[in-house]
């Protein structure tokens, strides 16, 4: 059974907490318990969902700081500038409504699952992870934090605090594109999320694209995002999307698809991402 | 333990408990409020949805820890003074309940919707009860229930004495299901009982050794008990055929498949998941596992079960005339090969139940579709004689044929009879996918002709199925697919072979249509073919072939009554050509990436078992207070039996099915009505039922001497029978007890009469049969080869609609399984066994269904009924199918038709069209 469980009201006793021995971090509870289906409840854990610092989204000069207890259902319906829709969109998926009222976005990155619904889109928001440590604080973007297949840098003394997004030129707009075999609950085959922008004669001017479920972390398209730079936005730029593109995703065979088709409905859906995005811009 | 103070459901309530411990355990275990229910700990099934601070939140997810000093609302919070609110009164009148498993967390859902929304739009209501599962509705009902509470709904009359056959009456047990006090499986363990948790084996195929376990009672002191294969007393075979009892309930020295149970852990419930598998000493010598049919029917493949060198576990023939030289006679001959998985049930109810021993007998309460079926073969494995053990059905939270095999029950009997201490057991969601049957893979080969006119001439079909480790149903499979192979057609020249094949894969057993949805997909496709090469329309090629009264079936049965399938097809011939015509419209003036297609798919499906006895028998009493009891050994897996039973029974002794209380299933209380399987319920058991009523009629008629068409009103230990000339009076009072406790019983039964069959599957196997035709529009994006079902119509020939809410909800549910096993649904052992691999249709996959109900009356059947669940899936994924070809071109011939297998077919054609254009 569980020896000690411990749910601190300040953040520094949280962290001394994590100093102090290693614990299993809990916040929205929905990884942990799936984790642990008929499997005795046991270790230590630290609940941190009393940490109110950790809620919330706010507004600084360059960023966003999303809190790391922030659930989905306060995404969804925080008043947030356009290249955040990819993000809600996101959120929208991500499990049923129960699983959006308690999952957080912190713990969303840390599970590190392939398929998770809001890394697209935060590496398309070139997103950074804050850590703090009862020793120091250091921060990481987020291509950086997740690793592998449920494996990320945090050490075990750290505790995730918060996402920090820096604002994006004025008129960027966002969007995100889920794949699955069916409407609701539903993990993902494919996602694309985008996040793009135009000067005022209609050049790009900034260009963000991530993939995810067809590597063992989702993958930005770096080649993608220089050939769109620069480029009149219009009908005309999906069909500069090509193939070679997709060369930073590796997509494996599973049982919700061939890596062959991951490749092609990929290339599909960010074309299709293009497309929705060069009609806003 | 930490003290946790919250309010629930408007109290504040205090208790000392581990705050990591899940509030869905702790409501249930601790607060005694079995209304929310588990059915994956792992937010998969939202079935466990509770509101927290008045947010949905799934419970099983939700630490005690966090709940500290805020509210909790569960679905016992939601009636006040016994009085449902109008969110469950909604539900009770459109009939959104089925099982009612998923009911609390469907409830709990949309009262947080209703907060937000009074007035919701359909897209809000699908967005917030998404998260919740249903095997059973096809969600549709739930929807109309929701979008409903706005306008207020008063329940309607209750059908006066003798008008209740052919009434919306709603479920007689749907109020317990919506307050959430009716008991489940993992509802009702007594108090201090022992718990058992099995040891199940990770490997396909394996030898094992099971080594010393005296360590692990000292380690783990809560541990009582262990039970292994040299434990169970009498046979350690079970199986559902009496001469094919071939799987044990533990392992002896060899395991067979993923799953299988090897040994039983009794102790306190803490102790026993506390074990974990690698605590427990079992040596394995993994082999490697015989995988598929082609492996298995390998010259070299091992013998899954030794006594079956060829892995071949039952063979199935049917021959009717010469279809070779048939074939042989026509240019117009249609061919194909189709391939399908493995299905799982996905009840949302884990398998679970209690047993006690009382005395020399065992008492077992548990969920299951087969009551006495379970007593029998209990009682076989515990060496006891059925007569000790009693079987006591608790509410059934789904079963569509997974439910008929024993799961729990011998187990946990064992234990108590043992121990002389109740002892409870419930599967997690891991382990009842491992465990328990599935639908059978199958590989058919099937070829079909016509003449130039489009008269079918002759079919050719052969099926092997996957049969899996064990029997089960499989003998099932193999008898029934040869009879149905053709589809509803008159064919004069058939030959239909079929093969059960063993494999190291879960066993195959019975879920709704035993094979026949397989088949089905073959025969409609070849139809499909056929019309195409005649360039006749698909429903006029069917309606031409549709079997008629008179006509002989592929078993030579001539149909004397009830073969509805011209009027069903009659019925939808306005719809399919609008939308036919709609669907070529939008593809002529669209883009090449989305198109629409419309397809059919066309089905028959006898009521009953197959060539073999299929009685059931039941008895109604009146008790000297008055009340009415239906004694119903059918068992309610939430299709509405105990309803329908009901509405017969009362009409036939002329009172007002409300007034009708029943027992159900519990083997000491009813008589033997047979399984709640093969759609033969309402047909067999409704018979009875009805029998029973009218015995009871008589003997009040004649007991007062009045006459025939005499009204029979019981009061509180009174009945007034009054005819034109008198009011009689029985004083129920002064009448003798009966032995089993009424004053005055009628009973009833009925076994429908069929012969067995000869070497080339001729004969009479059932007694009447049931028809049905689906239409369905779909869209696909050629780009990405997703299917969307955007609407269907279904038309089944019920011969008479007991309660037309139910054959809606049973058709509804039906396409909702059908539509999955078209485009999701798809086991893989070791791979998907959780409700987030393994897919089940949500609301948002359900298009709008709209159902016609054709009643070409059974005389056989009460007041005209058959049966409709099992008929109900069998053509929904022959017409998806259908529609995906009309659409873009491919006809799939594996399912589930996934994305990247529709997109596969669809670039397969395009480089075919490029390669034959060069």
């Amino acid at each position: 059974m569980i020896d000690s469980y411990l749910r601190p009201a300040k953040i520094d006793h949280a962290l001394a907490a994590l100093a102090d021995r290693r614990r299993v971090i809990v916040a929205g509870g929905t990884d942990f318990y799936p984790q642990r289906v008929g499997k005795p409840l046991t270790g230590a854990v630290l609940d941190i969902t009393a940490l109110q610092e950790l809620k919330g989204i706010c507004e600084d000069r360059d960023v966003y700081r999303i809190g790391a207890l922030t659930t989905w259902t306060d995404v969804i319906h925080a008043p947030l500038p356009a290249w955040f829709d990819g993000l809600k969109l996101a959120g929208r998926e991500v499990g049923g409504v129960q699983v959006q009222n308690a999952g957080t976005v912190g713990g969303n990155i840390c599970n590190a699952s392939p398929a998770a619904d809001g890394t697209p889109n935060l590496l398309a928001l070139d997103a950074v992870v804050e850590l703090r440590s009862a020793r120091h604080t250091r921060t990481l973007p987020l291509a950086e934090f997740v690793t592998g297949n449920r494996r990320t840098n945090r050490k075990p003394d750290e505790l995730v605090t918060a996402i920090l997004v820096p604002k994006p030129p004025d008129r960027a707009c966002s969007t995100f594109l889920k794949l699955g075999p069916r409407k609701y609950l539903v993990i993902s085959i494919v996602m694309v999320a985008a996040v793009l922008a135009t000067s005022d004669d209609g050049s790009v001017t900034h260009a963000r694209f991530a993939v995810g479920a067809c590597s063992a972390v989702a993958q930005r398209l770096p080649a993608l995002e220089s050939e769109l730079l620069g480029r009149q936005a219009g009908p005309a730029l999906a069909a500069l999307v090509e193939a070679r593109h997709l060369s930073p995703l590796s997509p494996i065979d599973d049982i919700r698809a061939t890596a062959r088709y991951r490749h092609d409905a990929a290339l599909i859906l960010v074309r299709r991402a293009v497309g929705t995005l060069s009609r806003h811009a | 333990m930490h003290e946790v103070t919250f309010e629930l459901n408007g109290a504040p309530v205090s208790l000392a408990a581990s705050p990591i411990r899940r509030l869905a355990d702790v409501l249930r275990e601790d607060l005694r409020l079995p209304g929310t229910k588990v059915g994956c700990n792992a937010g998969d099934c939202g079935a466990c949805t509770v509101l927290l601070d008045g947010e949905q939140v799934c419970a099983c997810m939700v630490p005690l820890g966090q709940v500290a000093g805020r509210r909790v609302l569960t679905v016992e919070g939601l009636a006040s003074h016994g009085e449902l609110n109008p969110l469950q009164r909604a539900f009770h009148h459109h009939g959104a309940a089925q099982c009612g498993i998923c009911t609390p967390g469907m409830l709990m859902a949309a009262t947080e919707l209703l907060r937000r929304h009074p007035r919701p739009t359909l897209d809000q209501v699908m967005d917030r009860l998404g998260g919740v599962l249903c095997r059973c509705t096809g969600y549709q009902k739930i929807v109309e229930a929701v979008l409903s509470v706005a306008h207020g709904h008063e329940l309607s009359p209750a059908p006066p004495a003798g008008a209740a056959v052919g009434a919306r009456l709603p479920k007689v047990d749907g109020v317990a299901k919506l307050t959430g006090t009716e008991i489940y499986g993992a509802d009702y363990v007594p108090e201090d009982s022992l718990w058992l948790r099995v040891v199940r084996s990770p490997h396909a195929r394996a030898r094992l050794t099971i080594g010393d376990l005296a360590p692990l009672y000292q380690r783990f002191p809560g541990l009582v008990r262990t039970l292994a294969a040299s434990d169970i007393p009498g046979s350690n075979r079970f199986g559902a055929y009496p001469d094919v009892k071939d799987q044990p309930v533990l392992a002896e020295r060899e395991v067979r498949y993923r799953g299988e149970a090897v040994l039983a852990l009794v102790g306190d419930a803490q102790s026993v998941y506390a074990i974990t598998d690698d605590d427990i000493p079992i040596e394995w010598h993994v082999l490697e596992p015989v995988t598929g049919i082609d492996a298995a029917l390998a010259a070299s493949a091992p013998a899954v079960q030794t006594d079956k060198p060829d892995n071949i576990l039952v063979r199935g023939r049917l021959r009717k005339g010469d279809a070779d030289a048939a074939i042989g006679a026509t240019t117009y001959v249609a061919q194909g090969t189709w391939q399908t998985g493995f299905v799982e049930h996905a009840y949302i109810e884990l398998e679970a139940g209690y047993a006690r021993r009382v005395g020399d007998r065992l008492e077992i309460g548990v969920t299951t579709q087969a009551p006495y079926m379970n007593q029998h073969e209990t009682a076989r494995t515990l060496g006891l004689e059925p007569t000790q053990v009693r079987i006591i059905p608790t509410a059934c939270g789904g079963g569509f044929g997974g439910k008929l095999d024993l799961s729990v029950q011998p187990l946990v009997g064992l234990a108590a009879w043992l121990l002389d201490r109740p002892v409870g057991a419930v599967y997690t969601r891991p382990e009842s996918m491992a465990c328990t049957t599935k639908r059978h893979p199958a590989r058919i080969t099937a070829r079909a002709a016509c003449d130039a006119e489009g008269c079918l001439t002759a079919f050719k079909f052969h099926a092997d199925f996957d049969t899996g480790a064990y029997a089960s149903w499989g003998p099932t499979v193999t008898d029934r697919v040869p009879l149905h192979c053709t589809g509803p057609y008159f064919v004069p020249h058939i030959m239909a072979t079929t093969t059960a094949v063993l494999t190291n894969a879960p066993p195959a057993g019975a879920f709704r249509g035993f094979g026949v949805p397989q088949a089905a997909i073959a025969h409609e496709a070849l139809m499909d073919m056929l019309a195409e090469q005649l360039d006749l329309d698909p429903l006029e090629f069917r309606l031409k072939n549709a079997i008629q009264r008179g006509q002989t079936t592929p078993s030579g049965q001539a149909l004397a009554a009830s073969v509805g399938v011209r009027q069903c097809l009659q019925a939808l011939r306005i719809r399919w050509r609008d939308w036919r015509a709609a669907a070529e419209r939008s593809n002529r003036s669209t883009s090449t990436t989305v198109r629409r297609g419309v397809g059919i798919g066309c089905i028959w499906y006898g009521c009953g078992t197959t060539s073999m006895p299929n009685p059931s028998a039941m008895a109604v009493g009146i008790a000297a207070d008055g009340t009415v009891t239906l004694y119903s050994g059918a068992v309610d897996i939430g299709q509405g039996a105990n309803t329908v039973l009901i509405q017969i029974c009362a009409d036939a002794l002329g009172i007002e099915a409300m007034r009708m209380r029943y027992v159900m299933g519990d083997t000491d209380r009813t008589a033997d009505a047979g399984k709640t399987s093969a759609t033969r319920q309402t047909f067999v058991s409704g018979k009875a039922a009805e029998l029973a009523g009218a015995d009871l009629r008589r003997q009040i008629l004649r007991m007062t001497n009045a006459a025939a068409v005499a009204r029979i009103e019981i009061g509180d230990g009174i009945i007034h029978v009054r005819d034109d000339e008198r009011d009689h009076v029985i004083d129920l009072t002064a009448l003798p007890e009966l032995p089993q406790g009424d004053v005055l019983r009628g009973v009833g039964s009925f076994d429908p009469p069929t012969t067995g069959l000869d070497q080339d599957g001729q004969g009479t196997p059932y007694a009447t049969y049931a028809f049905g035709a689906q239409i369905a529009a779909v869209e696909v994006d050629t780009e990405l080869g997703t299917v969307k079902v955007l609407r269907m119509v279904a038309a089944h020939d019920v011969g008479k609609a007991i309660n037309p809410t139910q054959v809606e909800g049973q058709t509804q549910g039906g396409i909702a399984q059908g539509l999955g096993y078209a485009l999701m649904e798809d086991y893989v052992p070791g791979r998907t066994e959780n409700l987030h691999d393994y897919l089940i249709p949500t609301f948002g996959d359900m298009p709008e269904i709209e159902t016609l109900i054709i009643e070409d009356p059974e005389p056989l059947g009460p007041y005209g009924a058959k049966g409709v669940a099992e008929p109900t899936l069998i053509p929904t994924p022959a017409a998806i199918l259908g529609a995906i070809y009309h659409a873009t071109g491919v006809r799939i011939h594996q399912l589930p038709a996934t994305p990247d297998r529709v997109r596969a077919a669809i670039l397969a054609r395009a480089s075919l069209r490029a390669a034959s254009s060069e």
